[in-house]
């Protein structure tokens, strides 16, 4: 035994010097602050969102504050359809939206990603959008819906569209208004993201296929969409979670209007908590909201087999 | 305007795309030379999309209250000067900029020591972190509200700018953290082993090897921190409730759910809070590609 545990372990080799001498402390030390902050301030509170979801927790109304057990999800579920509303409003809203953005941004990328004269100012310029914030968009195109001075008023002049309707506060335009609003600022935040993956296609591939005699069309599809694939996976994933969760736009645009008309799930939930105070309701519809938002990364990941070839 | 644009620059022949290269003669041809009019007409027609607003913005900020003219003259700069004095745009600059720097330096201090850590050691819990890391990217910050606002309630922060500062810098802290160990992967460790041969310890050699070939990426991870606190608007609307205390936009906010929207105010306090972000990013246009490109989605 004794013989076994020394054949299995041989003397061990000099140890590497090392410059700090507490390596195998010095990685804790390092992650230590951002693992506070994180614990803190994220795990903590989402932590709680999910205790208050299980209780009756309305400070204006503390008489009927306790355990409520299923109670708020049972209430969403089945007699909440303004609930049901958001949700399905929610899921347009990211789809629509994510995919024009990807369709655009993807264009976007390979336009720019060509030598043209005038490359760095046309880059500066679309990708320009993207530094505004939700609510200067929201102010941007607070002026350009305007029905009085705005840009509609002038596109009238040309038949598109009615004289002095504002299209933010007409129920049949406002979804419209407020995707292209929204695909202003993100369509470059895409094509930002797919440049960066586009610059490290190796040229050799393109001249390899060229020399074959590969149509440009079929050199995109064989090279280029393969190589952004992962980029892609990303940042669609990560887009749709911030399209989903994004507040600022909406609330800002159209406060969740006309007639509840654009309330997504996560501005419900800001309105039943901060206006309401219906604090266990509105955990309870969060949770909601994790759960979903989890559900479907998941499958997205699965579905796109991200990371499955590495490691 | 893009009929204009696009003849002007078609002039050049090219062969149908697709059709077999039979150009020995340009044997270097770059892999990427579509059609010119494919270049420019797309762009074109972009660029009118993403220039028509800001030209709005402008026009509504430098003309006249009352005018309806579609070039901004005779220029006036009475809503500016009526936005920074009267709606307290002057108070909500300083603190946006307070907010945006606290943040950024924050950010970055935190994620550059979580990131060397995951870059360049192996520790127990260091794929339980990582995936917590991308966990927290399905975490909204806008669902968290009410427990943020509770335990800033708790700590005594609520209406004061650390209490955004906080939130904003631990939401910016996964992406940071994962984008500067990817661009610290990217520096060869042998470099950093080098050094300690030559008798840095690891602080020193990460200093005077590491962190020098670490800007482009550090100044992409600090620009987008600063920019996110910059443009966030829900955690100072909630958590600060001193009129005094916000940031911009929520005053801008304000000025748009006033009952008589000011358009003229709206366009200058716009201009105003976006004065800092474009300067910023012209300033870095050129490190953020390569910042991104370097390690960003690669990880």
């Amino acid at each position: 035994m004794a013989q076994a545990a020394a054949v299995a372990k041989p003397p061990a080799p000099p140890r590497r010097r090392r410059a700090s001498a507490t390596p195998r402390r010095l990685p804790y030390l390092l992650i230590a602050p951002a693992a506070l902050l994180m614990l803190g301030f994220i795990a903590y509170p989402v932590i709680s969102v999910f205790y208050y979801s299980l209780q009756n927790y309305n400070p204006t109304k503390p008489w009927r504050n306790g355990y409520a057990g299923f109670d708020n999800f049972v209430h969403a579920f089945t007699d909440d359809p303004q609930f049901w509303d958001t949700l399905t409003f929610s899921a347009q809203w990211v789809f629509v939206e994510v995919g024009l953005q990807l369709l655009f941004g993807l264009a976007l990328a390979l336009i720019v990603n060509q030598t043209f004269v005038g490359r760095s100012l046309g880059r500066a310029l679309v990708f320009s959008p993207w530094a505004v914030s939700g609510v200067l968009t929201s102010a941007i195109w607070v002026l350009l819906y305007n029905s009085q001075t705005g840009i509609t008023r002038y596109l009238a002049d040309m038949g598109v569209g009615e004289y002095g309707t504002s299209w933010l506060s007409d129920t049949s335009t406002v979804f419209p208004a407020a995707i292209v609003a929204d695909l202003w600022r993100g369509v470059p935040f895409f094509a930002i993201l797919i440049l960066a993956d586009l610059q490290s296609v190796s040229k050799d591939l393109y001249e390899a296929a060229e020399v074959d005699g590969a149509s440009r069309i079929k050199q995109f599809w064989h090279i280029t969409l393969p190589h952004l694939k992962d980029a892609i996976v990303l940042s669609t994933l990560l887009r749709a979670v911030w399209e989903f969760n994004n507040v600022d736009l909406l609330y800002t645009l159209t406060g969740g209007g006309p007639a509840g008309e654009t309330t997504t799930l996560p501005l419900y939930i800001a309105n039943t908590s901060v206006d309401a105070h219906n604090f266990g309701y509105a955990s309870a519809l969060t949770t909601v909201a994790f759960v979903i938002l989890l559900f479907c990364s998941m499958v997205y990941l699965r579905l796109s087999k991200f990371g499955g070839g590495d490691k | 305007m893009i009929t204009k644009e696009a003849t002007e620059v078609t002039p050049v022949p090219v062969p149908v795309p697709g059709a077999p290269d039979r150009r020995p003669s340009r044997q270097k041809r770059a892999w990427d030379e579509a059609p010119r009019w494919q270049i420019y007409l797309p762009l074109g027609i972009y660029l009118v999309f993403t220039l028509v607003p800001f030209y709005w913005i402008l026009l509504f900020a430098l003309r006249p209250a009352g005018s309806t003219s579609l070039v901004p003259w005779p220029m006036t700069f009475e809503h500016f000067e009526k936005v920074w004095n009267e709606r307290d745009f002057a108070v909500y600059f300083q603190n946006s900029v307070l907010t945006g720097v606290a943040t950024l330096l924050l950010t970055t201090g935190v994620a550059l020591a979580g990131g060397y850590a995951l870059a360049r050691f192996d520790f127990r819990i260091k794929r339980g972190f990582m995936l917590a890391l991308l966990c927290t990217q399905f975490v909204p910050g806008a669902l968290l509200l009410v427990p943020l606002f509770q335990i800033f309630a708790e700590l005594k922060m609520i209406n004061s700018l650390g209490s955004v500062i906080i939130a904003e810098t631990v939401f910016q802290l996964p992406l940071s953290m994962i984008l500067i160990s990817g661009f610290i992967r990217n520096v060869p460790y042998s470099l950093e082993e080098a050094a300690w041969v030559d008798g840095c310890n690891r602080l020193t050699a990460f200093r005077i090897v590491v962190l020098p070939l670490l800007r482009p990426g550090l100044i992409a991870v600090g620009s987008f921190a600063f920019v996110h606190a910059w443009n966030h608007f829900l955690f100072a609307l909630m958590f600060l409730s001193d009129q005094t205390k916000q940031t911009i936009p929520v005053g801008l906010n304000t000025l748009m759910s006033a009952d008589s929207v000011d358009l003229g105010a709206l366009a200058a306090g716009g201009i105003i809070a976006a004065v800092p972000v474009v300067l910023v990013f012209a300033f870095i246009q050129k490190w953020l590609i390569t910042g991104f490109s370097a390690g960003a989605v690669k990880g």
